[in-house]
């Protein structure tokens, strides 16, 4: 089934190909590696790194999406979880560190999955209360400070390798894989993109369209603790203040580049990945032009701009329109 | 605003519409209409769902664009491309959900968008003075500096009769203003329509009620199937004609072969339902449904048709009676609930209801067998692609591309799609909330077949439609509602369409102990 993306995927892959381009010219070396220390390193290798937590966030944020929901707490998730992590590195072992930071996750999303599937309140509003609260929590279990840890097994999740690649890239091509497996091995996928096409018609098929949906906010919170233990074992500390500030917008956006629309219904994990990529070569490229780093912004809501314009059902009505206009007149 | 006069004896044209048509894709929502109102008259415009009433006022009043025909006001032709311009010409129209400001005052209301202003400020008292005035002449004595979702919907209805005839209408169209009414502020709006009347302004009455057809109207449209059935004087029409107008077709183009008269007993029973009901819904009934026959359930819009399907499948909660099968209690809290047990429903809203729009034909077919595998049991693609063909080919479903979206395909396919969609998970009993709709002809008799077919393979199906020859063509049993009560339960040979109207048509009181 994943087979789809090169007929859907194309717009975005070549997005990420012009987009490397564009920083080749910028940067002549940015296409070069070295081994150090058993790692790679280079500016390609640095953007997988750097785009690893928007991918993760993406990888939940997709099915939210898909299911015609919103997930806006997911910064702040990766704060609780950065924030979990930090406070029993030093203490315990990596296992009890991470089924803590995860587990935390999972809480968020059933928290946000309760609200929006059972008590049916919208989801942005849902997921805001989170968004909000979520930061104060982080600050609670840091205590106000900017927790640090040495413990190295939690350092290595952040700045290790595995067989050459950074561990975070590895832990999230690994969760590209088992959440694929999940949502496409299964019946899931099928049934959250009913959801999300018709929930009432699903529900009218016998889906349990509120099981679907309380699922995927679940998924969303583990994805997001797990971006948020990987942000914090990066700077070996949790700051419950900047620990994945404004990140959900990233991974909406990351989302919205992979071709998934907000009203919900057919999606793809691969692409909404692809287009967190699309957002990091994006930055790294700014950053090794030498532009100010402030032009991101506006090169990203110009980015932003041409998705949702490709998107727009009006402009497709308006193409389809001149191409017969052309046809009548030939 | 000049001529309050009474209207003269023979009411000229106010509003006259000749020929008119629109279509969507291949259907045809209206063909040919002509419609007449006359000065101060009140005419009810007729019809089942999907009858052409509401494209009818939307091509009026400026919404939707009129493929032919002309449209004349005053002896003016006009062609509105919006409410306002219609608003404009002199046409306006209340819906049954007030579109008005709630949380404005009621003075507000009326003049948003020409408040009366002194240097650009907007003159308060002046503005509830006028407001106040304004309603008094429709025997409304309110507080209009209140908000106007602080009081009831038949003073929200009359707010927004007042609005728009104070911006100058003509003619005023109230589409099923009586619906969320109770008896007494049905009389309010009635005594507002009749001063209207009195003024010379045109009023066009949509509803589904035929009692207020009755005392309120002086003509009657009919429309079905996008056609005008006629036109007549409410006081010529005895009541059984009108309902053969709405849901009769006196055009028999096929022979209606009967379905087969089997003694009762001989077939086994589905599932049944003892005083089975919901409070407000629809009172409690008995059914029997049984294995290879169909059981009819005919009736008036807003009987109790649609809520009787949605009790039996699960869709809906049922607060009284049991259901059972096989003489086991079982409970039918959910659609899950009705689908697990082997029950299927095709709901009338094929569009909100029935299909998932962006997903493939091959999608769509698969989702209720899917539902009910679970998750951890995922159909294959193979086994996917096998049943959407199987169907495809079975029912004729065109184009026969599985992998195309749903939406794409004209409404008989996308309703025959979802009738594979219940006859992939191997029903017990279909549900068909009027199977017919919306659809072009040759798509309606493969339908009808369809449902002989089904029952033939020892299905049990419950199947909803206006169009009574249809019912009489397949079923074995049928079911008459009236009022959201089953008043009527007619077997074999009398089954027969002026059977049925006499049971729609029957006053309430008598017929009441048919039903037990």
């Amino acid at each position: 089934m994943m087979l789809r993306i090169p007929r859907r995927g194309f717009a975005q892959v070549l997005a990420l190909i012009v987009i490397l381009m564009i920083n080749r010219l910028v940067s002549p070396q940015f296409f070069n590696l070295h081994l150090q220390d058993g790692r790679l390193f280079g500016s390609v290798i640095d953007v997988l790194n750097r785009g690893t937590p928007v991918a993760l966030l993406s990888l939940g944020m997709v099915l939210v999406i898909a299911t015609g929901g919103i997930d806006l707490s997911v910064g702040a998730v990766m704060a609780i979880a950065g924030a979990t992590a930090a406070s029993l590195a030093d203490t315990h072992s990596l296992p009890v560190v991470l089924a803590s930071a995860l587990a935390v996750g999972l809480t968020c999303g059933l928290w946000n999955g309760i609200l929006v599937a059972v008590l049916r309140i919208q989801p942005i509003v849902a997921t805001l209360i989170l968004m909000v609260a979520g930061r104060g929590i982080a600050q609670l279990i840091t205590e106000g400070r900017i927790v640090t840890f040495t413990s190295p097994d939690l350092v290595w999740m952040g700045n290790g390798a595995v067989l050459g690649l950074p561990t975070p890239v590895v832990i999230a091509l690994g969760m590209l894989l088992v959440t694929a497996a999940v949502v496409r091995g299964s019946a899931l996928g099928l049934l959250i993109e009913a959801t999300g096409g018709n929930a009432r018609a699903s529900e009218l098929s016998g889906v349990g369209t509120r099981a679907m949906i309380l699922s995927v906010y679940v998924w969303c919170g583990l994805c997001a603790s797990l971006a948020g233990v990987i942000a914090a074992a990066d700077i070996m500390g949790a700051d419950a203040n900047n620990a994945g500030l404004w990140l959900e917008l990233d991974a909406i956006l990351a989302v919205v580049i992979g071709g998934t629309s907000l009203f919900g219904g057919r999606f793809s994990l691969v692409l909404a990945v692809a287009g967190a990529l699309i957002i990091q070569a994006m930055n790294t490229g700014i950053l090794l032009s030498g532009y100010p780093p402030e032009l991101n912004l506006l090169v990203k809501a110009v980015v932003v701009l041409a998705v949702l314009l490709a998107q727009s059902p009006r402009l497709g009505d308006l193409s389809r329109f001149t191409a017969r206009w052309r046809r009548t007149k030939s | 605003m000049s001529d309050f006069s009474a209207p003269p004896a023979t009411r000229p044209a106010l509003l006259d519409i000749r020929g008119l048509s629109k279509s969507f894709g291949t259907l045809k929502a209206l063909d040919g209409v002509d419609f007449t109102l006359g000065e101060g008259e009140i005419h009810a415009l007729l019809g089942e769902n999907g009858a052409g009433k509401s494209t009818l006022i939307k091509v009026v009043t400026g919404v939707f664009a009129r493929d032919a025909g002309t449209v004349r006001l005053a002896g003016r032709e006009i062609a509105p491309r919006s409410a306002k311009d219609a608003v404009d010409a002199g046409i306006a129209t209340v819906y049954q959900e007030v579109n008005l400001l709630p949380n404005l005052s009621v003075a507000q209301n009326l003049f948003l968008g020409r408040q009366p202003t002194r240097f650009g400020v907007v003159r308060e008292g002046e503005m509830k003075r006028r407001a106040r005035a304004l309603l008094l002449d429709y025997g409304l004595d309110i507080d209009v500096g209140a908000p106007l979702s602080s009081y009831s919907v038949a003073v929200q209805h009359i707010t927004a009769i007042a609005r728009a005839v104070d911006l100058s209408a003509r003619v005023l169209i109230l589409d099923e203003p009586t619906a969320s009414l109770d008896r007494h502020e049905v009389e309010i709006l009635f005594n507002v329509m009749r001063k209207l009347a009195d003024r010379g302004i045109g009023i066009v009455f949509v509803s589904h009620f035929l009692d207020q057809v009755y005392e309120i109207c002086d003509r009657v449209t009919v429309l079905r199937n996008g056609r005008l059935i006629g036109s007549r004087d409410i006081a010529d029409l005895p009541r059984l004609d009108l309902i053969r107008m709405m849901l009769g077709r006196e055009l028999a183009e096929t022979t209606h072969e009967r379905a087969a008269s089997q003694p009762d007993t001989a077939r086994e029973v589905c599932v049944s339902f003892k005083r089975y009901g919901k409070q407000g819904y629809v009172a409690p009934f008995d059914l029997e449904l049984r294995c290879g026959e169909v059981v009819g359930l005919a009736g008036l819009l807003g009987s109790g048709r649609t809520e009787t399907a949605r009790l039996v499948f699960g869709a809906e909660r049922a607060d009284s009676g049991e259901a059972t099968i096989d003489g086991k209690a079982i409970k039918l809290n959910s659609p899950r609930d009705g689908a697990g047990f082997g029950f299927g429903y095709c709901p009338e809203e094929r569009k909100t209801e029935g299909i998932v729009a962006d997903l493939t034909v091959r999608e769509n077919i698969v989702l209720a067998l899917q539902a009910r595998r679970g998750l951890h049991r995922p159909l294959s693609r193979r086994e996917q692609d096998e049943i959407a063909m199987r169907y495809i080919r079975m029912l004729d479903i065109r184009p026969p591309d599985p992998e195309r979206p749903i939406g794409l395909l004209s409404g008989g396919n996308q309703q025959k799609a979802l009738l594979a969609r219940w006859l992939a998970t191997s029903p017990k009993l279909l549900v068909l909330d009027e199977p017919t709709r919306g659809i072009d002809v040759g798509a309606h008799a493969e339908i009808i077949r369809l449902v002989r077919e089904l029952c033939d393979q020892g299905l049990a199906l419950l199947v909803i439609s206006s169009e009574l020859d249809e019912i009489v063509t397949y079923s074995n049993r049928v079911v008459v509602l009236r009022d959201r009560e089953h008043v009527e339960e007619l077997k074999g040979d009398a089954i027969e369409v002026s059977s049925i109207l006499a049971a729609i048509a029957a006053d309430t009181a008598p017929a009441r102990e048919v039903a037990s």
